[in-house]
């Protein structure tokens, strides 16, 4: 295995994010080639490629695609998810302000296979600057006839609107995002109808991850070959890792799926010098966490659902010796609490009482029985709730129960920051403060 | 003082509503025009957004309340937001926070009263090979350390230029929030340097001479 640069591999020129930098490197030929072919051969090359969503869920793309029924007399939309904000998760944002290009290409690309004429890129509010980029992006495509009516000689015609979320995480979820977009609170709708039939406006609708989307301009270019030739045989090609935490150098790594996460580590310089390896996460703080025995698993869909995790967003956060896992994990439920949209009530009132549970231990007053009672309430928000926050609310605390029991019933007694004082994980030095 | 919704803002919030099929979809961004015009989301920038949308002020207070961005207090000058999240926090976030929070003797959704900053514990940034990370009036501030969260504080004081380290050079949080509602601020080019972060896996994989299978287009 090995790195792969693609999508970054025009990262380090001169303004890599203008529309001259990215076509003078062989930007927009995806989409010349793909207008040249029909509607559905795009779809089979992406169908055929084996591309999967990198948003976390790991649909395969070309097959998501393929759900939107044709000659309908509806209107088709395209609605790309770039409201990155799963805690760990730091791809689509750096990918979209050093090459936005590629994303507005893709958004193009797959518009004229699912017979779109009008997409929408979702982005979180708080990135004023990727919105900046990706607006300018769609600005300087239309000004060079690649949006807008009839493009390219042909009679297909394209309109993308960038639109700017204002701070929810749950408007992640693929029919909160919908509902969001349509000037609603962002709560998760029931599925079915899934998106593809009755989607934004009730109409066919695809919902795509920012990084599933940029990934397409390259694979119709080259081929569904070239891109099955990275990666395995159920996770083909090519991903944004992103590594964080107590590493080295913490960064975006772009490889072939199917690169075990010891030698990504090794990428990023191993693990903060004169400290060891705690536990890691492979894809965000929705999926579960796995320690130093779990290292040479190959980054890939199926090798970390057998692990019982998953790879979600591929952006592992690293932690080492000097973390309490009662900490992390009890920052997340606050997260979790604080996100939950409040439609499911085992989601909005499980996630309160979690938090008031495990401020106990953060304190080192947690009652033994206590951890039956987390473990319960997980159980009882697992699957009860519409959408997959729920689950994800459910997920941290079991998962670290499994490897740091000891470290729970130690905080029964004793508060986690005198076991572990908090200035020993700081990136930067710190007096001691008590 | 809360400044009035005036006639032009009325048109903007209408072409903002033109850009949708239907016109609903542009409550965010006419919401964050509104936040740019008034510092906040008041009763009578609900009314107004109810106006343009033919819609009910309740039905518009019910999505304004939604969403964490949307203030329904007077935003300072300065939107300042700490990321606490589990890997910030504990990079040294946490930190951060105190150091803020006790320097301009404000906590959570706080304004100081020279009403120069609004402080916020924020959730994740997206930022975390950065970490930890800061932000004003939303831009990036990686890599942060407590010294220069003092040194930032004081520049934001004394009205000396402060440049993101991954975006525009600050003005004020009604500035990024005229950029949410869809207005183009020109700043785009702003901000050149890519974050070493961003680079790391595109260095090793040179200095390796390692390289994705032949094609092209990239």
């Amino acid at each position: 295995m090995a790195l792969t640069p693609i999508l970054t591999a025009n990262w380090d020129k001169p303004k890599s994010w203008t529309f001259d930098t990215y076509t003078a490197t062989g930007g927009y030929q995806g989409l010349k080639k793909a207008l040249k072919m029909a509607p559905d051969e795009v779809i089979n090359i992406v169908k055929d490629s084996g591309l999967r969503g990198r948003g976390g869920a790991g649909f395969p793309t070309g097959l998501k695609w393929s759900f939107v029924p044709q000659n309908d007399g509806k209107p088709h939309y395209l609605v790309v998810n770039a409201d990155e904000s799963e805690p760990g998760a730091c791809k689509d944002i750096p990918l979209m302000l050093a090459n936005p290009h590629a994303l507005v290409e893709g958004v193009i690309i797959a518009s004229y296979a699912i017979r779109a004429k009008e997409a929408f890129i979702y982005i979180r509010g708080e990135v004023p600057h990727v919105i900046r980029r990706v607006s300018d992006a769609v600005e300087q495509a239309k000004a060079n006839g690649l949006i807008g009516k009839n493009i390219l000689g042909t009679d297909f015609s394209i309109n993308i609107v960038v639109h700017a979320g204002a701070g929810a995480y749950i408007c992640g979820e693929e029919t909160a995002l919908l509902d969001s977009l349509e000037g609603r609170r962002g709560q998760p709708r029931l599925k079915p109808p899934f998106p593809a039939v009755a989607g934004l406006y009730a109409s066919p609708t695809v919902i795509n991850n920012a990084e599933t989307i940029a990934a397409v301009p390259v694979i119709v270019l080259n081929g569904a070959d070239w891109h099955k030739s990275m990666g395995t045989e159920k996770s083909p090609g090519f991903k944004l890792f992103a590594l964080s935490g107590h590493v080295e150098r913490p960064g975006i790594y772009e490889a072939a799926l199917g690169t075990p996460f010891s030698e990504l580590l090794e990428y990023a310089g191993g693990v903060r010098k004169g400290h060891k390896l705690k536990f890691w996460i492979p894809g965000g703080s929705s999926v579960p966490m796995l320690t130093p025995e779990h290292v040479d698993i190959p980054m890939t869909y199926e090798d970390l659902q057998a692990a019982g995790t998953m790879l979600g967003t591929g952006t592992p956060m690293i932690f080492d010796e000097t973390v309490s896992v009662v900490r992390a994990v009890s920052r997340w439920i606050e997260f979790y609490k604080h996100e939950s949209c409040g439609k499911c009530t085992p989601c909005r009132e499980g996630t309160g009482w979690m938090v008031g549970l495990l401020e106990k231990f953060e304190h080192g007053e947690g009652k033994h029985a206590d951890l039956d009672l987390l473990h319960d309430i997980s159980a009882q928000i697992a699957g009860r709730s519409f959408c997959a926050l729920g689950d994800a609310a459910a997920t941290p605390f079991p998962a670290a129960m499994k490897y740091f029991k000891d470290e729970f019933e130690q905080a029964e007694t004793i508060a986690p920051h005198t076991v572990f004082p908090f200035e020993k994980s700081h990136k930067f030095e710190t007096a001691s403060v008590s | 003082m809360i400044a009035p919704i005036t006639e032009t803002d009325f048109k903007q919030l209408d072409q903002l509503a033109k850009k949708y099929p239907e016109r609903r979809s542009a409550l965010l961004p006419m919401l964050h025009y509104v936040q740019s015009v008034q510092g906040q989301i008041s009763p009578a920038g609900i009314s107004a957004c109810a106006n343009v949308l033919d819609l009910t002020p309740a039905e518009v207070a019910a999505v304004a309340t939604f969403y964490t961005m949307f203030k329904r207090f007077p935003l300072g000058k300065h939107h300042i937001g700490v990321c606490t999240n589990s890997l910030c926090a504990i990079l040294g976030g946490d930190e951060l926070w105190r150091e803020l929070s006790e320097t301009l003797g404000v906590g959570h959704d706080e304004t100081t009263e020279d009403r120069m900053f609004t402080l916020e514990r924020i959730e994740c940034q997206a930022a975390c090979t950065m970490a930890p990370v800061l932000t004003v009036n939303w831009e990036f501030f990686d890599n942060m350390t407590p010294n220069k969260v003092r040194e930032l504080i004081e520049k934001l004081k004394s009205g000396a230029p402060v440049q993101s380290t991954r975006g525009a050079v600050i003005t004020s949080i009604a500035d990024t929030e005229r950029v949410l509602a869809g207005f183009n601020d020109g700043k785009s080019e702003e901000g050149e340097a890519i974050d070493d972060a961003m680079l790391a896996g595109l260095q090793v994989a040179k200095a390796r001479g390692m390289r994705a299978p032949r094609g092209e287009g990239f």
